[in-house]
């Protein structure tokens, strides 16, 4: 699939920005802070419905504006559709496919992104909410069935949190478990589905992210990807959902205690974590800046490469500020890892860091006014 | 901002579900400047409501006697109960003329965060209409989202020991929708419920 037209209006510094696309590499030039990577969150907002820079949809709104738009022309094969959504600064985000509105949590069934980005380096190193956020945005794309769940759950752990707080004040023996039970099926039932599909997508990732690494690094290493699950200790990565449903069951019994005392849910997918190791070791606090930069990116390469198989073709590849962090060395295996997909969109302050690319067209962006500027 | 009581209007307005800062603008400036509409009327009627309406003593929905016109309508079936979470959802199923049984509002749905427990609805007074045995069914129709499952759940375990046939209503298909379209939870949930033809 590949992008052939993408409308902004009032979005960050575009006031209103109109970009006519082909397929092949796209480049967008420009001086920090003029509006080159709005241009591609714009993107990643419509695949994802949200950005991967910032979780508040306030802050992708023109200051001067309570509304703002990102539409886009997609084209795959002989079909073409669009997609857009609107945030609001005061309510909530409308999505629309071919006209015709869609949740905002279903737009991944309509558009796929990858994009590669300086942040991607917070997948490795921060806290394990970007791994978990990391294999979510995966797995919802492999099976969008899962982004409804994943909301599903996150409601219900909301409501069975609130239940724990409000117990905790209530004495001991005249505590009313009943309801209690009610969260704590939903909440193992729903869990269960995220757990499954969760390992499920760590196995499907493991093979490509081998690829992928090697051909960044150009040598072989022993790559392991584990999922990090007080419900899931012990348990085979094959296991059936009504393996890890009793697991969970069991996990959430042994919990309930502390879980009273604390107010707060302590065992399920929304505590758990994703192991990454190179060579037998952690990558976290193990791995070189080099090492890691390419443990990121074998990541999204590996992403790519999944998102590729499904019905709606090649995902569109963006890479977003990435080449200036890598050594040319990086930069080269990068790019031609990615050759072979259908549209790919780079940002670049300069275009000396840029490694050798087909490049089809290029956009210059100042002051979040984007024009199309000569090929040299 | 506007002057003085003109703001005022807008924010009560504003106040109001589902209108927001715009809208209450726009009621505001439609209250102030169209001639042909009733502003005394709409005062009188707002008045009336809160004074008239009255919840109904058996099943909570609203009317403007101590029993609602469902509830004292003979022709109605008082063997089979259905229940539901608001008034206006007992509006949607007569709507259907569906069903011609007996209702019984709850008054929302099992909800922590907003601090709903059980206690805080109209169970103990549906059990207290289940106790002379002439309801045999009971159709639970609360909203399809997390809460009103649970809300489910907790009645339909609550009634486990009455002699009383429960049911929920089915999740399935919106008609005049193509398959293809259905997300995969809808269509799962229309396979769960399907029935022999």
């Amino acid at each position: 699939m590949h992008i052939t037209r993408l409308r902004l209006a009032e979005y960050r510094n575009h006031v209103s920005s109109d970009i006519h696309f082909s397929p092949g590499v796209t480049l967008f030039i420009g001086p920090n802070g003029q509006g080159k990577t709005n241009v591609v969150e714009a993107i990643h907002v419509l695949a994802f419905g949200s950005s991967h820079r910032t979780h508040q949809s306030a802050a992708l709104i023109n200051q001067h504006a309570t509304t703002s738009v990102v539409a886009a022309e997609l084209t795959h094969q002989d079909r073409t559709m669009t997609v857009d959504i609107s945030l609001e600064r005061n309510g909530s985000n409308r999505a629309r496919a071919n006209g015709h509105p869609i949740r905002v949590r279903d737009l991944p069934r309509y558009l796929h992104a990858v994009i590669f980005s300086p942040e991607d380096l917070r997948i490795i190193r921060d806290d394990p909410d970007e791994r978990r956020g990391f294999i979510d945005d995966v797995i919802s794309v492999l099976w969008p069935r899962l982004s409804a769940v994943i909301s599903d759950y996150e409601r219900v752990l909301k409501q069975r949190n609130s239940l724990l707080k409000s117990l905790r004040s209530v004495p001991r023996a005249q505590r009313d478990l009943s309801t209690l039970a009610i969260w704590d099926e939903k909440i193992v039932s729903l869990g269960t589905e995220i757990l499954f599909a969760r390992q499920a997508g760590i196995s499907a990732l493991h093979e490509p992210v081998v690829t992928a690494y090697r051909n960044i690094v150009g040598s072989e290493h022993p790559i392991t990807l584990t999922m990090r699950s007080r419900v899931m200790e012990n348990v085979h990565a094959d296991a059936s959902r009504d393996l890890i449903a009793d697991k969970f069951t069991v996990a959430m019994i042994a919990a309930l205690e502390d879980d009273l005392d604390r107010g707060m849910t302590s065992v399920g997918p929304h505590r758990d974590d994703v192991d990454f190791e190179l060579n037998s070791l952690p990558v976290k606090g193990y791995a070189s800046q080099g090492e890691t930069w390419s443990y990121a990116l074998a990541l999204k390469l590996a992403t790519a490469e999944l998102f590729r198989h499904d019905a709606l073709g090649d995902p569109i590849v963006i890479l977003d500020d990435v080449f200036a962090e890598l050594d040319v060395h990086r930069r080269h295996n990068l790019a031609a890892s990615l050759s072979s997909f259908e549209q790919i969109l780079v940002t670049a302050a300069v275009k000396d860091d840029i490694p050798p690319l087909d490049i089809r067209a290029s956009f210059t962006v100042s002051r979040g006014i984007v024009e199309k500027a000569e090929l040299t | 901002m506007y002057d003085g009581i003109v703001q005022e209007l807008i924010d009560e307005l504003g106040r109001l579900p589902g209108v927001g800062p715009k809208s209450a603008q726009r009621i505001a400036f439609h209250i102030l400047q169209t001639e042909s509409f009733d502003v005394s009327r709409l005062a009188q009627v707002l008045t009336d409501v809160r004074e008239k309406v009255k919840f109904c003593e058996i099943c909570g929905n609203v009317g403007e006697e101590s029993r609602c016109g469902i509830c004292r309508d003979a022709r109605r079936d008082p063997s089979s109960i259905c229940v539901v979470e608001e008034a206006k959802d007992v509006v949607a199923i007569e709507r259907t003329r569906e069903f011609r049984g007996l209702y019984h509002v709850l008054g929302g749905s099992i909800s922590p965060m907003d601090g709903v427990g059980p206690d805080d609805l109209r169970i103990r007074q549906l059990l207290t209409r289940l106790s002379d045995g002439t309801v045999t069914e009971v159709i639970i129709a609360t909203d399809p989202n997390m809460e009103g499952e649970a809300t489910a759940t907790y009645i339909t375990r609550l009634l486990a020991s009455i002699e009383v046939k429960v049911s929920r209503l089915a999740f399935g298909l919106p008609v005049g929708g193509d398959l293809e379209y259905a997300d995969e939870v809808t269509l799962g949930r229309a396979f769960e419920g399907r029935r022999t033809v």
